[in-house]
């Protein structure tokens, strides 16, 4: 069971290091899958709220880092 | 056409394998510095079977889902474990968190199998055979993720995979040459390179899950490395600037 769980935190490791960053990525994410719903005439806009919403998340991830 | 799509696959298999092969190497010359190369060895190829099973098994099956839903999943996965890279290799460049360090893995982990060679001489062959495997198993694992990542649903799984097993058979001809952790390989450099292209492929992938028409198609995904690249340079150069400014 311990290793188990040791298994699963190491898998869980790879993808979630700060847990605010993984939070603001999976917020993004819905909100473009809503933008991608709500126009779906206009689906480009649902990849602009994802590209440059994972920029803008990146940079102040690291610069609140500091 | 392929090109387009696969040349980014392959070298971002390349460059992460090279990462984590040099890591996974580091330890594995532990083991066989202490206690020779038979459990080091062993542990190592039991941790490459296992790795080459999992693509086996799981490459397959993942083509049988449908392709949308496998791109989203994919793609936000692709977004948390690239953007992760990236912003440590961001911030290791910018001096805030300390660069990993070959040379001092190395020495750890020899000391800590030393330690445990004392305390348990008899079984001392299984811990150096078990530390090989599982160096090998959990950095591979990073790069099994990343080959079926950029190769699976678009037929570039044997691609990616040679990318992979081309970067480990240069490390390990390298260490056996050389018969010590490859400390100048410039590791947060390629840990840039990789969190840059991962990132980039998770946000295209996460947009065609999504049914984004990107412009360009594939190519789309060099304009998006190219916007991570300067967005993360950008926060590097802010950053180490601020730090001048306070000191």
């Amino acid at each position: 069971m311990t290793t188990l769980a040791a298994l699963v935190r190491e898998l869980a490791g790879l993808f979630v290091d700060d847990g605010s960053l993984a939070l603001a990525i999976a917020g993004l994410v819905v909100i473009a899958a809503i933008s991608a719903v709500l126009m779906p005439n206009l689906p480009l806009a649902a990849g602009a709220v994802l590209l440059f919403g994972c920029l803008g998340v990146l940079f102040g991830n690291v610069i609140k880092a500091r | 056409m392929f090109w387009t799509s696969a040349a980014p696959a392959v070298l971002t298999a390349f460059l992460s394998s090279l990462v984590e092969a040099v890591e996974a190497l580091t330890i594995v010359l532990a083991v066989a510095t202490v206690r020779g190369w038979r459990p080091a060895g062993f542990g190592a190829v039991a941790g490459l079977a296992l790795l080459v099973l999992i693509v086996a098994l799981l490459g397959p099956l993942l083509d049988r889902v449908p392709l949308n839903i496998l791109q989203f999943v994919v793609g936000i996965l692709l977004l948390l474990f690239g953007m992760r890279w990236l912003r440590k290799a961001i911030l290791r460049a910018a001096s805030v968190i300390p660069l990993h360090d070959e040379a001092l893995a190395f020495a750890t982990e020899s000391e800590e199998l030393r330690d445990k060679a004392r305390r348990h001489e008899a079984r001392l062959d299984w811990f150096a055979g078990l530390a090989s495997f599982k160096a090998v198993v959990l950095e591979g694992l990073e790069v099994v993720f990343i080959v079926i990542a950029v190769g699976a649903g678009r037929g570039l799984m044997g691609a990616a995979s040679m990318g992979a097993a081309a970067a480990c058979a240069l490390v390990v001809g390298v260490g056996f040459a050389v018969h010590r952790p490859l400390a100048r390989v410039p590791e947060n450099t390629l840990k840039f390179a990789v969190g840059v292209m991962l990132s980039a492929f998770g946000v295209f992938w996460t947009g065609e899950g999504l049914g984004v028409p990107w412009p360009g198609e594939d190519l789309a995904i060099l304009g998006f490395a190219a916007l991570f690249l300067s967005v993360s340079l950008a926060a590097v150069a802010l950053m180490r600037r601020t730090e001048e400014v306070l000191q």
